[in-house]
């Protein structure tokens, strides 16, 4: 019993993050009919994007101590980071302790900014072309990214961690009765719950309850219609591809500590993010989210000792599985409507 | 119908004229040749196969540095680093048997075919006549099995499964890094010291070649000191979250937690497992404990201050204050400004006793430089006494035991040495069963 509360658990932060991933490659597709395959590379920007902060707050100037040498023999330099010197040690230091929360702000403007210059430089010009075009051109976005965060940061992962105060985790089984460190949930994955929880509330609410997402919805309905009635639903679809990019970079950003990022990382979750996608229904929102929950807490099942010694290697294929099967009894998706993408 | 005179069977006899013609010269050169690639002009060529892209860039990045400074310290330039403190002084800065040393790079993308490709690519379009390099085991035995056929010597590079110089083993092949085995050996009695006899241990493993033998290594030897192994655990490489396999390790009784992690895989195993609070608690009464059977500073640099505390094994390490190790990080740190990692020094050493090796035998004949390697015995290379064995071609020397720093002083300065496990702890017999299978074969100079 403890062991499968305890999976529930792991499975709720790594369906967070397919969550976020699949809501913006649902708003996406819903609203501009496109197959996003670059929006794993937006998720690892925006885990960059905490890299990026942290290093910000961490630029230094140097000063030699004549007293220590460093690895040659020289006099050493040391580092003194500008904020501390600026703001004094103590509120400079744990600024760089906060850079992952900090950098929520920082990376919303730069990942509207990186989906809006992808969307007009370059997804607009694909609209009317095939899916398959689409895919490809994407797919290719996707590739030459990867590659310049490699060219600057490097292939191998770096360090982003949560700051101090949410070192460790919490028992939750001691709460309900259970042993001791049955059940621990580490503190940042708690947040990153509660984070995912609030930034699918908030997507969900702005299009349910403003004009603004009123009118998206209408266009993700019937664009033609809408574009007849005036209202320029191209704008508006433009700033939808920015949030979608905005969701996917938060995303990224809070799951820096949990996965020291590297470039690769957007890679290793689209996969599972499309299958996500599918698996919830092309174009549904509530789809989308659901299903990510769903398939995040099947792979922590999947990865328990027990289920592993039934049925070895489930826990990398459980996900496609289920898609397998889903798909076969339900063919679009859990919440997937008529019409969409059967054209 | 043309009015051609030329027939299809005259057409066919021209064809087969001109090609025997042709082949003709390739025919003599290749009966005057002895071996593949017999360098005949001023120059020789090396094949420095390494990662440049993919998860082990970085390393690869670091060994191509070291290879062009092995370079340049052969063909006389710079300071000649570890050349003046090499036991062997066949090597005179005048390249190797007098040509010029001259080098070509291919990216293995520690994929096992694109390695084999590009291993292939050197020494059929670029004439190398040695290929070297790599950062995984299963690389280094594909790119191994490929020169064994070709007949070029192959000098691997980072590569710790047992397999390598196990029951994959060839004549042509020679590996100076470490291996699983000899972690093993080194880390059982530090463990033994710091942790005591009645621990249980839980194995998170990467589920491929060097993972296995690293798993079977290390439950071995800890398994002899007395401790029990509660659970082994596969995990698919390259998994990223590990969250789903850590979160059960504290309520399965066991204590020790190791990680047959290594590279992506060992940071975020080893982030996941200190942000599950588990060096905090404490379970059978005694505070649990991590252990990282191979460190490497490039992968701890990305686990950033999780390693502080935690034990493992490396090959090498850039603090370690002999003469050999001195003059390396000073010709290389001069050169690059920061420290080399293990991987850069395996292969700079291999690069030096491949060369060495020519030399000392007078010719780049696979079946020359093999025989002058095996048996070989050198220092002045950084790890102490060493000893390249006949049977296995595997190099024993003294393996380190390090710790994770506490307060690190610089964003190199992330390892500490706390033992130096002598060689002779962590030889095992030829015939070993972790190491049986296969059959060193006999040496092929190809051609």
């Amino acid at each position: 019993m403890d062991a499968i509360l305890l999976q529930i658990l792991n499975g709720l932060d790594k369906g967070s993050a397919y969550a976020l991933i699949a809501l913006g490659l649902t708003l996406i597709f819903g609203t501009l009919g496109v197959v996003n395959f670059a929006h794993g590379a937006i998720f690892m920007i925006g885990a960059f994007c905490a890299v990026t902060l942290s290093r910000l707050l961490s630029l230094s100037f140097e000063t030699i101590d004549p007293t220590k040498t460093d690895f040659l023999g020289n006099p050493a330099t040391i580092k003194t980071p500008y904020v501390e010197a600026w703001f004094g040690p103590e509120f400079g230091s744990a600024m760089i302790d906060w850079a992952v929360p900090l950098a929520i702000l920082f990376s919303i403007p730069v990942m509207i900014a990186v989906g809006f210059i992808m969307e007009r430089g370059l997804i607009k010009h694909f609209y009317k072309r095939p899916h398959a075009d689409q895919i490809l051109v994407t797919f290719g976005l996707a590739i030459v990214l990867q590659e310049v965060i490699k060219y600057f940061y490097g292939a191998n992962p770096i360090s982003t961690p949560a700051p101090e105060v949410f070192k460790g985790s919490f028992d939750f089984g001691v709460m309900f009765g259970f042993d001791p460190n049955a059940i621990i949930y580490p503190y940042w994955r708690m947040v990153y719950f509660l984070f995912a929880a609030v930034v699918i509330g908030a997507v969900f609410s702005f299009l349910r309850f403003t004009t603004f997402g009123m009118v998206v919805r209408a266009g993700m309905a019937d664009r033609e219609t809408v574009g007849l009635l005036g209202i320029d639903i191209d704008r508006r679809f433009t700033i939808m591809f920015g949030l979608a990019a905005a969701v996917a970079g938060m995303a990224g950003v809070m799951y820096a500590p949990i996965l020291s990022p590297n470039y690769h990382m957007g890679m290793d979750f689209l996969v599972l993010s499309f299958v996500v996608v599918v698996v919830g229904g092309m174009g549904s929102l509530p789809g989308a989210v659901a299903a990510g929950f769903l398939l995040g807490i099947l792979e922590s099942f999947a990865s328990m000792n027990e289920v592993k010694s039934i049925l070895p290697g489930i826990d990398q294929i459980v996900i496609y599985v289920v898609a397998i099967i889903i798909l076969l009894t339900r063919p679009r998706g859990l919440m997937g409507k008529r019409g969409v993408m059967e054209e | 119908m043309s009015n051609s005179l030329l027939t299809r069977r005259g057409l066919l006899k021209t064809s087969a004229v001109a090609g025997a013609g042709l082949a003709l010269p390739t025919i003599f050169t290749s009966g005057a040749r002895a071996f593949t690639n017999d360098p005949t002009g001023g120059t020789v060529t090396l094949g420095f196969n390494v990662p440049q892209s993919g998860a082990y860039a970085d390393e690869g990045a670091d060994e191509l540095r070291a290879y062009e400074l092995a370079v340049e310290h052969l063909n006389g330039g710079g300071d000649g680093g570890m050349l003046n403190t090499f036991s062997s002084k066949a090597l005179e800065g005048n390249g190797i048997l007098g040509k010029k040393v001259e080098y070509v790079t291919g990216d293995t993308q520690t994929k096992s075919d694109a390695a084999r490709a590009s291993a292939k690519s050197m020494i059929e379009k670029d004439g190398a006549v040695m290929i070297t390099g790599g950062s995984s085991s299963g690389v280094a035995i594909a790119v191994q099995g490929l020169c064994q056929e070709a007949g070029v010597i192959f000098m691997a590079g980072l590569t710790h499964s047992n397999d390598t110089t196990g029951k994959d083993k060839k004549a042509n092949g020679f590996r100076h890094f470490f291996n699983a085995y000899m972690s093993a050996a080194a880390l059982a009695p530090v463990l033994k010291n710091l942790y005591g006899t009645d621990r249980t241990a839980y194995h998170l493993t990467a589920d491929y070649s060097w993972g296995w033998t690293q798993e079977e290594s290390i439950a071995a030897a800890t398994e002899a000191m007395g401790w029990k192994t509660a659970e082994k655990v596969r995990t698919p490489l390259g998994a990223g979250d590990f969250s789903s396999y850590i979160a059960p390790v504290l309520n399965s009784g066991a204590d020790v937690l190791v990680l047959n992690h290594y590279g992506g895989d060992m940071v975020n195993s080893l982030t996941n497992a200190v942000q599950f609070g588990l060096r905090d608690k404490q379970v059978n009464g005694k505070n649990f404990e991590i252990v990282v059977p191979l460190y490497s500073r490039l992968m701890a640099r990305g686990a950033g201050k999780n390693v502080a505390g935690i034990h493992g094994s490396t090959n090498w390490h850039w603090s370690l204050q002999d003469d050999a190790s001195k003059a390396f990080v000073k010709s290389f740190g001069t050169k690059y400004g920061f420290p080399p990692s293990q991987a850069a020094h395996t292969v700079y050493c291999q690069t030096l006793l491949y060369a060495d090796a020519v030399a000392r035998g007078g010719s780049f004949n696979p079946c020359s430089v093999a025989e002058a390697l095996e048996g070989f015995e050198f220092d002045g290379l950084g790890n102490g006494k060493t000893l390249y064995r006949a049977d296995d071609h595997q190099c024993f020397k003294d393996v380190l035991v390090v710790r994770g720093k506490e307060n690190p002083t610089s964003e190199f300065d992330l390892l500490e040495v706390v033992e130096v496990t002598p060689a002779a702890q962590v030889t095992y017999d030829a015939d070993h069963p972790m190491f049986a299978g296969g059959a060193l074969g006999a040496c092929n100079p190809g051609a």
